[in-house]
């Protein structure tokens, strides 16, 4: 129940947010460092969510070659211009591939 | 004929190219989600009604690391709050009033923002705008709900290597814009890679990578890169609650 509640809650901020967008001043949008601050932030987050969920155990940090080697096939992807369907496949095979060989 | 003509339009031809291609991503999202025991259920609801995939990974996340529902929602915010700046610019392109900007305003994504913003006119970003918020949107939660019961009969996770589908997700994500940045785009990630590595053993799950956000404050450090003077902006006080800001003084 409180997971639903957390849901319910996050999903309506997250319509707030945009619809906060379509309806605030525009003006808003002048302001060159607000505009900066916003489009870096996601940049900060996204980095902080690879290496957490890449190197995180809960609270623990843990090396899996495994899991690593996925997100190495996913780089990889990346700089091959690959598709994004295609990047998560790679990250994702690789991994399985590599457990079903035994590899931790 | 008339299905055919509309088919033809660019507008369209975009929209249905994008939202093909990253709807089919909710198979990813729908994994994730039940990976991290959510039901099929509230796999789709999240898919339905937040709608805007960096924040649902980033929940989802902190849910999985057995993290604290606060802390994942507002790293789900944080993230979302992108789209305030999306809508910001949406809001004279589209042109939406009343009721239907309210409905808009669920579309206002990534994808939808980026080919909207290309349009020529009025008439053709609706156009574009409405077809792949319905296309993307439609396959989205389409293939969450398939993804969510496929795993759902999954008993070992992480033999498809399942677990490293969020970090490529956050990659994929984060690619483009870092390969259109210039020096300071990486170091803001490294930076908030570095934090969020750093204070893991040290704090509750989805409270990292909150910490992490405040790396982007380096936008406000040095001014080599500023393009223009900031004349007479001066709704917006720049916080200096964090040490090491030289916030621009002078300007209000």
């Amino acid at each position: 129940m409180t997971l639903w509640i957390a849901l319910i809650a996050t999903a309506a901020g997250c319509y707030l947010l945009k619809y906060a967008g379509l309806a605030a001043p525009r003006r808003l949008l002048d302001n060159p460092w607000l505009r900066r601050f916003a489009m870096a932030v996601p940049l900060a987050l996204l980095a902080a969510l690879i290496t957490v969920q890449a190197l995180g155990d809960g609270q623990a940090l843990h090396w899996d070659t495994a899991r690593m080697a996925g997100v190495g096939a996913a780089v990889l992807a990346l700089v091959l211009r690959a598709p994004f369907l295609l990047v998560v496949v790679a990250a994702a095979g690789t991994t399985a591939a590599l457990r079903a060989l035994g590899v931790a | 004929m008339k299905t055919f003509s509309v088919l033809r339009s660019p507008a369209v031809r975009d929209s249905l190219g994008i939202g093909v291609a990253v709807g089919a991503a909710g198979l990813a999202f729908g994994t994730a989600a039940v990976a991290a025991e959510l039901s099929p259920a509230q796999a789709v609801f999240l898919s339905l009604f937040m709608f805007t995939g960096a924040s649902q990974f980033a929940l989802v996340g902190v849910i999985a690391g057995g993290g604290n529902l606060v802390a994942g929602a507002l790293g789900a915010l944080l993230l979302g709050a992108r789209n305030t700046l999306y809508g910001l610019r949406l809001a004279d392109v589209l042109g939406y009033r009343g009721t239907r900007r309210a409905l808009a305003a669920h579309g206002v994504i990534d994808e939808t923002t980026a080919v909207t913003l290309i349009q020529p006119d009025r008439a053709s970003a609706r156009t574009a705008f409405m077809t792949t918020y319905l296309v993307l949107g439609g396959f989205w939660v389409t293939t969450t709900l398939v993804g969510a019961l496929a795993t759902d009969r999954v008993d070992d996770i992480d033999a498809f290597g399942l677990d490293a589908v969020g970090p490529a997700i956050f990659l994929g994500l984060l690619w483009p814009r870092l390969r259109e940045g210039g020096p300071r785009t990486w170091l803001i990630a490294g930076l908030g890679a570095g934090l969020a590595l750093a204070t893991t053993p040290f704090l509750p799950p989805g409270v990292p990578v909150l910490l992490a956000a405040s790396a982007a404050l380096l936008v406000f450090a040095g001014a080599d890169d500023r393009s223009r003077g900031p004349e007479g902006e001066d709704h917006v006080e720049q916080g200096t609650s964090a040490g090491g800001t030289r916030s621009e003084e002078g300007r209000s």
